[in-house]
């Protein structure tokens, strides 16, 4: 725990992308084998379940403190992360350790989850009386299962690569489904991730998919993309970005975060393919009567099940609609260009013949000009805009442009203005600061001839430190009432804040729920009384079609 | 009797002695604990301050009436007996201890328990009455002991070296600047001061207090710069100074580094943990020791240290003041660009740092 602590503390007090290079290069090879298997499945974004209930861990911590509830709380309050508050709170300890990592995570936090509360009480005790401030810190992580470290699981990958002296991008292929829950971390795992090429790589991938080929924002004139004859160009589709993989007589399903979603899509589990192929494409609920997908929050509602009952999966039906075929008969084919593999695609779907794997169709226009014309129907087809693909495209390795581009061309997003009328602190580098926000628009209730604001959606992104700095200030002079963290807030400032999509909900105040919120500029210029109304929304609702 | 010293729209008032501690706005006399710009401001008729703290008022305010008292000896001004007391901040900081009909008070002003080389060690004062800052009132903040911060302020700075990188540490150029200094081993490589620290080495090293030899950055080859550490007010950091350093490591010495979050705001890749004031157990410590039945809580976190205190059965309750602007372990704008602009309070109970962008 020391070593990955140091390597923690190293990451985080630099952010000169050489040093953490150097940093991590540094640890793995000096590690054991089986404590960097741990640090590379952190490293890389693995998120373990839970081990203590985040309760009991602040119920134990305020115990072994000697510290009263409120004054807790007043301490988390100022930091705005649970794991750093317990280490900096709890009373300096009168042990070390030398416990690996590994050890840590298989034998000693592992055990505590499901375990009684008074077994979980002596172990933390125990463990905490020989950390030190930072280990302390990093154990209350390990053990929430929040843990993230400011290191790019690129740079992870070029450090691997440099230790093994291999092509970072068949490292970025090992790495592959590393992170997903139910893998466990071990030596072999680690030495396989660094070791020389082999002929047995492909054997070796098992079920894991091909690392995700990632679109740039397309800004400006697409025009200056050359002839449209160039590209191919789909629809963008709001739904989970998969690779269905087929090997070994299996179907295994993972999202772009590397998570196997297999259980969850039963449907697309028995999609019939060919032994040795992988697709991509997006899972959608969708609406065969209409041949549309249907809006993302029904997708939600399929994801936030446990249990798919058969009327959910006949009511919610999933689709795959594929746009990329990476491998067929077992056969590598992101090298090629992306028309043929299109081709190939297109070839497969017809060959499967299933409802569930549909191929994203190409849209076809005349020039550039017409093309933008069918993307401002965008938002009634239930797509995002449009995705445009270099015809001559080898399928790349993450957000690359360095074997042909993939432009994400959206619609704008849909914009109102509204009131701030409450703010929280935030966490990590705003902790202490008022940078989480909750906006309302005016409802004008029929017959009552008074206006009220009612919150519809919170925001925490789109302001400049500069701008945060001046709404905080303003959100301390205009505070009404405190709620523990939460601030009420005299209506004075007016935002511009954008969002992706709109659904009706039951679930919120204003009787709708708005996609991916966030601040698009302050409006110093508008009075609140001139700020949107709930009508206004409920006008673009319509539009939406939902 | 009434109460000592209450609070006024000028700043904190002694009653009987008809004099201000700390003022904010321009009175006729003024008692200052010490010369950091939040407690000692331009305009008053006549300045009392801790005798070694003449010199740096005079550095910071120029021309003005001052006294200095040596700490211990009293002065009776209408009827109060005046005495100032060490209170380990910075060079010439003092406590206010004020003696009317047999009630003692005392103001802390800004203070420090952990004794260190630039300044008079913090000193208990029994009182009925104290009157205490409160910047780092909260369990989160326990200060490790001074020397472990050098050796790792000393440590960064030789592998920096060893590696061909210039040192940027920044710190307050009056006291947090001195304190680093003093702890600066000069073995690792030349130390160079910014323009806005250097005069106020030349006030505490008249005053006595040893330092390190400084140099100018003009004083400094471009090679041996990558050997040395400089020491820079935090105003300097991204500005056009700092282009000459090259490839440097930077970092902040406050004791607000102590929360990642504030250091990663602060763009910085260390944050030392070094501050001139007291933390939670020494906030505590001071406050037993002075015996003080009563004690009046002042900028920081004035609602948790009033809770605290009268759960521990102390008379406890909160002035609003102005202080908390000017000092660097106070001051922590999200943008170093944009330090040290406001000098509106809003409100002392939360974290200062926050508020003051």
């Amino acid at each position: 725990m020391r070593e990955f602590a140091r390597l923690y503390a190293e990451l985080d007090e630099t952010t000169a992308t050489n040093r953490k290079l150097g940093a991590l290069q540094q640890y793995f090879s000096t590690a054991a084998p089986e404590n960097a298997a741990w640090a590379v499945y952190f490293l890389a974004g693995g998120k373990p379940r839970q081990a203590v209930p985040t309760k009991l861990l602040r119920q134990f911590a305020i115990e072994y403190a000697v510290l009263d509830e409120w004054l807790f709380d007043e301490s988390y309050h100022a930091v705005g992360d649970m794991a750093e508050t317990i280490a900096l709170i709890l009373p300096p300890p009168e042990k070390q350790s030398d416990v690996g990592l590994a050890e840590w995570m298989t034998e000693r936090i592992g055990p505590l989850r499901g375990a009684d509360p008074e077994v979980i009480r002596a172990a933390l005790f125990s463990y905490w009386n020989e950390l030190d401030t930072r280990e302390r810190f990093l154990f209350c992580k390990l053990i929430g299962g929040g843990f993230r470290v400011g290191v790019s699981k690129l740079l992870v990958t070029r450090a691997l690569a440099n230790i093994a002296a291999v092509d970072s991008k068949l490292v970025a292929q090992r790495l592959m489904g590393w992170t997903d829950g139910s893998v466990r971390p071990t030596a072999t795992k680690f030495l396989q991730l660094i070791a020389a090429q082999s002929d047995e790589e492909h054997k070796l991938r098992g079920g894991q998919p091909y690392p995700f080929f990632l679109a740039h924002q397309l800004q400006g004139d697409p025009a200056a993309l050359g002839a449209l004859s160039d590209w191919q160009v789909e629809w963008k589709y709001d739904g989970i970005r998969a690779q269905l993989v087929r090997r070994g007589a299996q179907n295994y399903l993972w999202s772009r975060g590397e998570d196997l979603i297999s259980e969850r899509f039963p449907e697309l589990c028995a999609v019939r393919l060919p032994e040795g192929t992988v697709v991509d494409g997006e899972v959608l609920v969708w609406d065969h009567a209409n041949e549309a997908p249907a809006p993302f929050a029904e997708l939600q509602r399929r994801i936030g099940r446990k249990t798919l009952s058969a009327k959910l999966l006949a009511e919610l039906p999933a689709v795959l609609v594929c746009y990329d075929l990476l491998e067929l008969d077992g056969v590598d084919l992101r090298a090629l260009p992306q028309h043929e593999r299109r081709t190939l695609l297109e070839t497969l779907v017809a060959a499967v013949d299933q409802a569930q794997l549909k191929v994203s169709p190409v849209v076809h226009a005349d020039d550039w000009e017409a093309l933008a014309e069918l993307r401002a129907e965008s938002r009634a087809r239930g797509v995002e805009g449009m995705m445009v693909k270099a015809r001559s495209a080898q399928y790349g390795v993450g957000r690359t442009k360095d074997v042909g581009t993939w432009w994400k061309w959206k619609v704008d997003p849909y914009s109102v203005d509204a009131v701030l009328i409450y703010a929280q602190a935030g966490h990590g580098r705003r902790a202490s600061l008022y940078t989480d926000y909750t906006f309302a628009v005016w409802d004008d209730e029929e017959g009552k001839g008074e206006r009220r604001l009612v919150p519809f959606a919170k925001a925490y992104s789109g302001l400049t430190d500069a701008e945060i700095a001046q709404v905080d200030n303003a959100i301390r002079k205009t505070t009404v009432e405190k709620f523990g963290p939460v601030r009420s807030v005299k209506p004075t400032m007016v935002f511009e804040i954008g969002f992706e999509g709109i659904a009706l909900s039951t679930r919120h105040k204003a009787g709708i729920a708005v996609r991916f919120p966030r601040i698009l500029r302050r409006r110093d210029d508008k009075p609140v009384e001139d700020a949107d109304t709930l009508d206004t929304l409920k006008g673009l609702l319509a539009a939406a079609g939902a | 009797m009434g109460d000592m010293v209450v609070v006024r729209k000028e700043g904190l008032y002694c009653v009987p002695g008809q004099f201000y501690i700390d003022p904010w706005r321009p009175v006729d006399r003024a008692v200052i604990t010490h010369a950091h710009g939040d407690h000692a401001r331009y305009g008053h008729g006549r300045y009392l301050t801790a005798a070694s703290g003449v010199h740096v008022l005079r550095s910071r305010l120029g021309d003005i009436s001052v006294d200095g008292l040596e700490y211990g000896e009293t002065v009776v001004h209408n009827g109060v007996t005046i005495s100032l007391h060490p209170a380990g901040h910075v060079l010439g900081s003092a406590q206010v201890r004020m003696e009317c009909g047999g009630e003692v008070w005392v103001a802390s002003g800004d203070y420090k328990i952990e004794p260190d080389k630039t300044c008079a060690p913090f000193e208990p004062v029994r009182c009925h009455t104290f009157i205490t800052e409160s910047t780092f009132g909260l369990p989160i903040y326990r200060w490790a002991p001074e020397q472990s911060i050098f050796d790792d302020m000393n440590r960064w700075w030789r592998k920096n070296a060893e590696e061909g990188r210039c040192s940027v540490v920044f710190g307050y150029s009056f006291g947090k600047a001195q304190r680093i200094l003093s702890g600066l081993d000069p073995s690792i490589g030349p130390i160079v001061c910014h323009g806005a620290v250097e005069p106020l080495n030349r006030v505490y090293r008249e005053g006595g207090i040893a330092l390190p030899p400084t140099l100018m950055v003009s004083d400094v080859s471009k090679a041996d710069l990558k050997q040395s550490i400089v020491v820079a007010p935090p105003s300097a950091s991204g500005s056009a100074w700092m282009k000459r350093f090259g490839d440097y490591s930077d970092a902040f010495a406050s004791g607000w580094m102590q929360l990642r979050g504030a250091r990663r705001r602060r763009g910085v890749d260390r944050g030392f943990v070094l501050s001139d004031h007291a933390d939670w157990p020494g906030l505590m410590q001071a406050i037993s020791a002075t015996g003080a039945g009563r004690v009046i809580v002042t900028h920081g976190s004035i609602p948790v240290l009033v809770k605290w205190l009268c759960q521990q059965g102390l008379d406890a309750a909160g002035f609003d003041t102005e202080y908390g602007d000017d000092d660097d372990d106070v001051a922590i704008p999200p943008q170093p660009a944009e330090a040290k602009e406001t000098t509106e309070a809003s409100d002392s109970a939360e974290p200062q740092e926050a508020r003051n962008a």
